[in-house]
């Protein structure tokens, strides 16, 4: 039972763990809590399923519907990133961090609808990935090979993130943004372009989330509430802002979740938010964000 | 809302689509110096309930006002309009919660000053709705949710449901297992997370205890609604092996559920048991394991019987809806909408021919029987205003040559075998045994 509890805990934490890393940054380097990132993460589920539908009518071979699907989330990060960034985010920065946020649920709203619009309300069926794979026992389960990438992607992306952000010059910029924006200006930094590359990122990330989400769901509206609402709670528990502690709260999430599933069903839902509020009353930063000295 | 037209997402990429029913009818009728039939139609246009209900049964408000208003349905339902009058529909998305529900519901009924009201898929809506109906005197119909409670723990006047309640689901479900002797000596059951999962589980697993009480219950599984990710679940069932696995989820949250334990290969073992699952058979085709129990509460879709007035309105949908077939929503709004106008017109012939009033439609209304697509509707229980039908159960079997999943070893079960008799409470009635059913 522990062993079992162990391996959901992990593919869970997975799925969840590139849909936060995605919001974490952002709020790491632009301090916006974006509501928004659900409903791009629906756009990356829905491109993927496009994309993955023309692979299948060139006939290529099914692991082209992979590449499809890294191609959709990049496209849509590419078209929406900049795009919200620039044209409206941009003007908020500086404004109270309440406003940031009703900006981005109404961005929220907004996406709902335009997806609605470009797809329509009926599903999307994108299985051929999922079957790429097929199933293996491992001790007593029986488990889907996609659901092992989709462990191997996470942590692709966890490490190429902080390899990005400790190992290279322009992770070293982004660090200083972070820290100290306004002194990193100073020292001639582009803050505008680190914050239109971070939020780029991000939204890769939402998008790549929904992309290699698409093969286990059906496709339709209504995608993105859910993964917004856990994936707060994963970077909360985490510390916003902070990369392993995204990890981490995935994990904790995916532990409770998967504990309380095959334990006390009853309680499922409350779990992860009791989690929460646990980590809360005696971290209220989360944690792993490190408290932190006023600058005046 | 939106006034005279329905405006309906449609299946293909791109968008909504709408339709001029009202204003092509003014001119085809010629009716122009006629009064109309204002009817309020309430459905999920968005949600999550949009694409496997709302929006079908939308279709079908569309396809079948457009029918009445050219006089294009067969008898007994030719006249055009409701008795002549030509029918204008204003549309309100369902979505939104039950306080909403209630003001836009207040809106219909004050501002529109639409004549009667047919909508409602969510059991919560109906609860919420059905009072204000009341305390206003105007004439609402309820024509999808599933919930038991509103006409056994309320009486109405001027509220009706024109299809069965979600009981009949279940009790059809473990007759048919028993009937065709299928072995079950434990089963699972996996259930969304609110009243509609948590009341199926309990009219299944009562269902069980008085049809097959050698079978014992396994895991019981609540995710919560629109989960996505069904993984720990799959593990959860795997690990307490059972003959078959019951689920009343519906919409994305089965497809998911679906796509994810066959990916696993956790369906080979299993036989899973749906009580509402016609409308995911489209989408998932072969990745729904054949051998699939299926109910759709009522003889509808794939499981229906064919019939004159089955195959008009299984033609009329299609043609109209892109070649997508009528599923479960779409019958049940055509049935509401069959009985209004038979109402309208029983009401008109008895007053001299007017427009009749929230009173004379209720009276018309009440203990009347109709034939219905899925089969005869009559309403005899709540004091006349609840419905009862029979339905069907059958097997999935997916064709390849077609592209479609169809229905294997149907049975058909008459409505007295499936529904409680009147003033009693379902779950007591089911927990009882089901005394007073007839199956034969």
């Amino acid at each position: 039972m522990a062993f079992t509890i162990l391996v959901d805990a992990i593919t869970y934490a997975s799925w969840l763990f590139v849909v936060s890393l995605g919001l974490t940054l952002v709020f790491g380097v632009l301090k916006i809590l974006n509501i928004a990132h659900g409903s791009v993460y629906a756009l990356g589920a829905y491109a993927a399923a496009s994309c993955v539908a023309v692979v299948a009518s060139w006939k290529l071979a099914p692991a082209f519907s992979l590449v499809a699907m890294l191609l959709a989330a990049a496209g849509v990060a590419a078209v929406v990133g900049p795009l919200l960034e620039r044209t409206l985010l941009a003007r908020f920065y500086g404004r109270d961090e309440v406003l940031l946020l009703l900006v981005t649920y109404a961005l929220f709203l907004m996406l709902e609808d335009l997806t609605k619009l470009a797809w329509g309300v009926h599903p999307y069926f994108v299985s051929e990935p999922l079957q790429l794979f097929g199933n293996f026992a491992l001790g007593p389960m029986r488990l889907a090979g996609y659901d092992l990438m989709l462990v191997a992607l996470a942590a692709v992306c966890g490490v190429l993130t902080w390899a990005v952000l400790n190992r290279t010059t322009v992770g070293k910029i982004v660090l200083a943004v972070i820290h100290n924006p306004e002194m990193s200006a100073s020292m001639g930094v582009n803050v505008q372009r680190v914050y239109t590359g971070a939020f780029t990122a991000g939204m890769f990330l939402a998008a790549l989330g929904g992309a290699f989400t698409a093969p286990l769901v059906s496709v339709q509206p209504g995608l993105s509430v859910s993964v917004i609402v856990v994936s707060f709670a994963v970077v909360i528990i985490g510390g916003l802002g902070s990369i392993p502690g995204a990890a981490i709260g995935a994990l904790v999430v995916g532990l409770a979740r998967a504990a309380s599933v095959h334990l006390m069903p009853e309680i499922e839902l409350f779990s992860i938010y009791l989690v929460m509020a646990a980590v809360l009353m005696f971290r209220p930063e989360g944690l792993f964000q490190a408290v932190k000295a006023r600058l005046i | 809302m939106r006034t005279g037209t329905l405006h309906l997402p449609c299946r293909r990429r791109g968008a909504l689509r709408g339709l001029a029913a009202a204003a092509a009818l003014a001119v085809a009728t010629g009716a122009c110096a006629q009064e109309a039939f204002k009817l309020g139609i309430v459905t999920f246009l968005s949600g999550p309930a949009a694409e496997s209900f709302g929006v079908p049964a939308g279709n079908a408000a569309k396809t079948i006002v457009e029918q009445f208003n050219k006089g294009g349905a067969p008898a007994p339902f030719d006249k055009r309009g409701f008795g002549g009058m030509p029918i204008q529909t204003v549309v309100v998305d369902e979505a939104g919660g039950a306080a909403k529900q209630v003001q836009e519901l207040r809106n219909l009924y004050q501002r529109e000053n639409v004549d009667a009201v047919v909508g409602y898929i969510g059991s919560g809506d109906c609860l919420a709705v059905a009072p204000v109906a009341e305390e206003l005197k105007k004439f609402l119909v309820l024509f999808d949710c599933g919930t038991p409670r509103i006409f056994e723990d309320a009486a109405y006047k001027y509220v009706f449901r024109t299809a069965s309640h979600g009981a009949m689901d279940n009790v059809s479900l473990a007759r048919y297992l028993k009937s065709r002797n299928v072995k079950v000596g434990a089963f699972n059951m996996i259930n969304q997370d609110y009243a509609w999962g948590q009341d199926s589980k309990a009219d299944f697993a009562a269902a069980m205890g008085a049809l097959m009480p050698q079978a014992k219950p396994g895991a019981d599984l609540l995710p919560k609604f629109g989960a996505g990710q069904y993984g720990t679940e799959v593990s959860a069932l795997a690990s307490r092996p059972a003959d078959i696995t019951y689920s009343s989820m519906w919409g994305g949250d089965l497809q998911a559920f679906i796509l994810q334990a066959g990916g696993r290969g956790a369906l080979k073992d299993t036989t899973l048991v749906l009580s509402a699952a016609d409308h995911v058979l489209p989408g998932l085709l072969d990745k729904v394991p054949d051998g699939t129990v299926l109910g759709a509460r009522g003889a509808y879709g794939i499981l229906s019987a064919r019939s004159p007035l089955n195959d008009w309105f299984q033609s009329t949908y299609a043609s109209a809806n892109g070649g997508v077939p009528p599923v479960q929503a779409s019958y049940r709004m055509t049935q509401a909408l069959l009985g209004l106008k038979l109402a309208v017109e029983r009401a008109m012939a008895a007053n001299g021919g007017k427009k009749p009033t929230p009173e004379q439609l209720a009276d018309a209304l009440r203990g009347s029987s109709w034939p219905s697509p899925g089969g005869e509707i009559r309403m005899v229980l709540g004091n006349g205003h609840q419905a009862i039908q029979g339905t069907a159960i059958g097997r999935t079997k997916f064709d390849p040559a077609a592209r479609r999943v169809v229905a294997v070893d149907v049975q058909t079960f008459r409505a007295e075998c499936v529904n409680p008799p009147a003033g009693t409470k379902s779950l007591d009635w089911i927990k009882a045994g089901m005394p007073g059913a007839r199956c034969d």
